[in-house]
């Protein structure tokens, strides 16, 4: 197919072109620019003048150079050969590119999104004259030994089966089965295209009430997420926004994990390749990395790419939602993204709203986290997509516009606090200021899977925090010396939940994935201990003298000293400390005795 | 043979517009003639034959009528060899120490090309700098970017000094070890005191200087950091060199950003500078690293002074979202007479967790720097406290953290100019110290650790550590 001209290039301003042509272009169609065929998209269109951002660095283009359309928009392909791969911000393979040119990414490089050669055992799941709708599930393809493809008929396509492709290997692009719809024939390969910023179609939404597992303490206990839910993770940089990030990818109980480093750093992106591989996904034994996809669009890589990065994200976390999977997003940062769009806002000389932002901000980043949620499929499976977003705030500061927006459209915020990661407090999520919407709808699953009384002691244990958040203002001012002895207890058991509970140590091989059931049980030595300290006060014993027994100092261990599958030795612990304290309790009324004598 | 345009359409700060060009190419560069003198310029912006060209030598002088440019049909090349080591550059790598010109090996764009994430290799080696409070606690990474986040008055340059003497880098020695000092807008005696350092650290030799000075022209400032990038590069990716960067000052280098996005006329951001300053950061600051399959490396240490001392000021506050870290100075504690005035609270180093402990510094070294950041976290506590309610009426606990906060200033942040401590020495002192508090208070240390380690100090001992 000769490719026609349809435009030159009048002006260059960054990324953003400025096109004249003759030819109508499509708003958010994609575009060819330049004798380098940069890929590039129109985001505006004024009589014959049209504006194009280009996905890579414009160095070196010319006026006069030719553009060409493609009469579609932004698309990607979805297929087999997804899984276990990172790809750039218009779904590139980085890999690929970089066994083709080297360590260095350079300009235009063009290339086929999957792999085309390879050859895929196929199961095909259709037969002749079969009656088939959108959704319905035709082949299937083990991607990798984690991850099971399911090669489905493209939404908004039904007809009858009228041939079909006998089981065997395929590349991706061979026919293996052709529907009749009407007198057309769509013949349906292993992949099929999406626009990336449309979502696709599902056919109703769930209740959003099944908690996204993470192992995290503070996340799972006190400010849990539901599997389809949004939760966003605002932060200064410092405060471990990254490092909670890759916890929730690693560890969640999500089926695939879409990673999207947008306009973050480069080593980051290393990091998670080098680690992913060797981690063991503690449910089927598998490599992480068998579950994962990366989308890495650093800092320095360009900028209208960035912006393109997260919609690619979350068409690829739709795309295995339609095949009945768990699927979570984890986009670090949202914030690098908003900058993108006011970039390209600034370039096209858009009226600016807050600090620079374009007016359209809110409406973008509810387009954004709208496309999460649990929902039936047309197949009838029930999928979902999480999508847990990074902010990352200007100065710290959650006041300014994209926390401020993503606040509106998220139902679980957890905020980041400097003074907790200067403490080296991990993660450094503020138990004051964090929030999760979800709670009501989950209860019902907690109660079930972990104990009935599991939200009770939630809220004891929400409740001693907030308590001593108030006497830390108090003892600010006059120390804690003069409190009397129920609040210092406070203080005391307070300190062990922080300590013992809501610290948690991602480096620790134990620790860095605690199961709900032994949070439940953590949270019940806590109180449990706390509850027989506050029978030891009124005989006149001193919290410090509690505390000398170490009983505060063998439950703040108790993360490193009981192991994940060990349930048996809580009850050894609780005994074990009951015992001591029961111990002093005799030893204050005997001498007590002897001082009434 | 290329077109030579007579004269210019509007002249305004640095930029000038010139009408009627044909075939010009976006970021290319071009020559202008004024009189009998030669300027550079560069292409910034093209609307039809209208170009918006960066001038990098200042405008003035120039008038709608006296120039003649001619476009070179390239983007800005850095030249390139062995050869540069040793040698004194202006801010777009031209010799100015009268040593004649360079004969290139290779000529690179200055933009460079981002690296591909795959192809990146993950920093874990650590670099001995010989200063206990960035060794022990916010350790610095072959591959890494850790800038010093500084305010005016405070002594960065000497720290930045220090670093460059004592640091020994795993892998370095004398032949594949190289400095590019790029300095942007800071006075000629910053730049001579830099230089002579390096010569009475005997190393000057080995270094690539690349000096635009405060009363050099602000566009050239733009490229500064970009040639001395694209050298390091060079010499790291062609010659297997493990090349130390030091970037000073990133905050003249974004004021001349923000000069010309305005005299653009571009829509601000905050404070002024342009929407796109995080993106244009992070095409310096992700030049740093290592690349599989190349023996040399880049470290990166910008130095940036933070203005009026706010670390949420747009410039230490993207820098700090893009680089791996921050070692921060403060006027607290350069008033106590405590050099270096590292405040180690906000300071950071997100590579150390992979690059210290068993195999890389010592065992014990995790543990020992996350016991001395939450020891001295309370420290701080208790002195709020104190301020309120006197010294005198704390608890007994809180008066040995008290003095421990003393001590751990004095002793191990405090370090002399000249001295070098290896990470032996910066780990046992941290040992010391934490024997001032009881062993109770050492919750980040394990049981197993305390028990080989811990030593309280008794009173006699303390006092001979106060003489």
């Amino acid at each position: 197919m000769a490719e026609q001209v349809h435009g030159t290039i009048y002006g260059i301003n960054g990324p953003v072109i400025k096109v004249h042509s003759e030819h109508a272009f499509q708003m958010l169609e994609m575009v060819l620019v330049g004798h380098a065929r940069l890929i590039g998209e129109v985001i505006r269109i004024v009589d014959k003048e049209t504006i194009v951002q280009v996905y890579e660095t414009t160095t070196g283009l010319k006026v006069g150079e030719p553009v060409i359309s493609t009469g579609k928009p932004l698309t990607i392909k979805l297929g087999p050969g997804i899984i276990g791969n990172i790809f750039d911000g218009i779904e590139r393979p980085l890999s690929r590119i970089a066994e083709n040119t080297g360590a260095f990414l350079k300009r235009g490089s063009v290339m086929d999104n999957l792999d085309h050669d390879k050859l895929w055992d196929v199961k095909i799941l259709v037969r002749r004259g079969e009656k088939v709708g959108p959704g319905k599930v035709i082949a299937e393809v083990q991607e990798t030994s984690s991850v099971l493809h399911k090669i489905m008929v493209p939404p908004n396509m039904e007809g009858e089966v009228a041939e079909v492709a006998a089981d065997g290997q395929y590349t991706i692009n061979q026919v293996i089965v052709r529907i009749q719809e009407g007198k057309t024939i769509h013949n349906l390969t292993l992949v099929q295209e999406w626009p990336v910023r449309e979502a696709r179609p599902y056919k109703k939404r769930q209740p959003l009430d099944i908690p996204l597992v993470t192992g995290q303490r503070v996340i799972d206990t006190l400010f849990p997420i539901a599997k389809g839910g949004t939760a966003a993770i605002p932060g200064g940089f410092g405060t471990g926004k990254t490092l909670t990030q890759h916890q929730l990818a690693k560890w969640s109980d999500a089926d695939i994990i879409v990673y999207v480093g947008c306009g973050e750093r480069g080593n980051e992106i290393t990091e998670v390749l080098e680690d992913f591989p060797k981690l063991i996904d503690p449910r089927n034994g598998r490599p992480l990395m068998e579950r994962t996809v990366l989308i890495g669009n650093t800092s320095n890589m360009p900028v209208a790419a960035r912006e393109a990065s997260i919609y690619t994200g979350i068409t690829l976390a739709e795309y295995y939602r339609d095949m009945g999977y768990h699927v979570a997003i984890m986009a670090d940062s949202t914030s690098r993204w908003a900058e993108a769009l006011r970039e390209i806002s600034g370039r096209l000389e858009e009226m600016p709203a807050e600090e620079g932002f374009p007016a359209y901000l809110p409406s973008r980043l509810s387009e954004f986290y709208e496309r999460a949620g649990r929902v039936e499929n047309f197949n009838g499976t029930e999928g979902s997509v999480s999508i847990i977003g990074a902010v990352s705030p200007q100065g710290g500061d959650f006041s300014e516009p994209v926390t401020q927006n993503t606040k509106r459209f998220i139902r679980c915020f957890w905020a980041l606090d400097k003074s907790l990661a200067y403490t080296r407090h991990y993660p450094a999520i503020n138990w004051i200021n964090s929030y999760s919407e979800y709670l009501e709808d989950l209860a019902p699953w907690y109660e079930e899977n972990a104990n009935a009384d599991f939200m009770e002691k939630r809220i004891r244990l929400s409740r001693i925090l907030q308590e001593e958040g108030k006497l830390l203002d108090i003892v600010k001012l006059i120390g804690s010396d003069i409190l009397p002895d129920e609040q210092k207890l406070i203080l005391e058991i307070a300190r062990a939940i922080r300590q013992g509970f809501l610290q948690q140590n991602a480096y620790h091989e134990q620790d860095t994935y605690v199961p709900i059931k032994k949070q439940y049980l953590m949270m019940d030595s806590l109180l449990k201990l706390y509850d027989r300290a506050l029978k030891l006060l009124p005989l006149g014993i001193p919290v410090s003298v509690i505390r000398n027994t170490g009983v505060f100092e063998d439950v703040i261990r108790i993360k490193y000293t009981i192991s994940n599958d060990d349930p048996g030795a809580f009850e050894t612990l609780n005994q074990d400390i009951a015992a001591r304290l029961d111990a002093l309790e005799a030893d204050y009324r005997s001498s007590e005795r002897v001082k009434v004598q | 043979m290329s077109i030579e345009y007579m004269g210019l359409k509007e002249i305004s700060g640095p930029l000038v517009i010139i009408d009627g060009v044909k075939d010009a190419s976006f970021e290319e560069m071009v020559e202008i003639t004024v009189g009998k003198q030669k300027r550079l310029g560069r292409i910034i912006q093209i609307e039809g034959e209208t170009c918006v060209v960066q001038v990098f030598e200042g405008t003035m002088g120039i008038s709608l009528d006296n120039t003649r440019t001619r476009l070179q049909g390239k983007p800005l090349m850095m030249p390139l060899s062995k050869e540069l080591l040793g040698r004194v550059l202006d801010g777009m790598g031209r010799p100015v120490d009268g040593l004649g010109e360079i004969y290139p090996d290779k000529s690179w764009d200055i933009n460079g090309e981002p690296i591909n994430p795959v192809m990146r290799e993950y920093p874990r080696n650590f670099i001995q700098t010989g200063i206990s409070s960035i060794d022990g606690l916010t350790t610095l990474i072959r591959g890494q970017k850790l800038p010093v986040f500084s305010g005016s008055g405070l002594p960065h340059n000497q720290l930045a000094v220090q670093i460059v003497r004592q640091a020994k880098i795993t892998g370095a020695n004398e032949d594949n070890f190289a400095i590019v000092f790029a300095a942007m807008g800071v006075k000629y005696d910053v730049a001579e005191y830099f230089r002579q350092s390096f010569e009475k650290g005997g190393v000057l030799d080995r270094v690539v200087m690349f000096l635009n000075l405060a009363n050099d022209p602000v566009v050239e400032r733009i490229v500064t950091p970009r040639c001395a990038l694209t050298t390091a590069e060079y010499l790291a990716y062609e010659r297997g060199m493990h090349v130390l960067v030091i970037l000073t000052d990133m905050t003249s280098y974004a004021e001349a950003l923000r000069e010309i996005s305005s005299s653009k006329g571009e829509i601000p951001s905050r404070k002024g500078y342009p929407g796109y300053l995080y993106s244009d950061l992070a095409s310096l600051y992700e030049r740093a690293g290592l690349v599989r399959g190349c023996k040399g490396s880049i470290t990166q240490i910008p130095i940036l002074t933070m203005p009026n001392d706010d670390i949420t000021h747009p410039i230490p506050d993207l820098t700090g979202y893009i680089t791996e870290g921050q070692i921060v100075l403060d006027k607290g504690l350069h008033q106590k007479g405590i050099y270096p005035p590292v405040i180690v609270l906000p300071s950071l180093s997100r590579l150390m967790k992979d690059g210290i402990g068993k195999g890389y510094t010592r065992e014990d070294h995790p543990q020992v720097a996350n016991q001395l950041f939450a020891s001295y976290a309370k420290v701080q506590e208790i002195r709020a406290l104190a301020s309120v309610i006197g010294e005198d009426e704390l608890s007994d606990i809180d008066k040995k953290y008290m003095r421990f906060g003393r001590f751990f200033e004095a002793q191990f942040i405090a370090q002399d100019f000249h001295e070098d401590r290896d990470i032996n020495q910066t780990l046992d002192l941290g040992w010391m110290l934490l024997g001032l508090l009881p062993k109770e208070e050492l919750d980040r240390i394990s049981p197993e650790l305390l028990e080989s380690r811990y030593v309280p100090m008794d009173e006699d001992e303390v006092a001979k550590l106060w003489t």
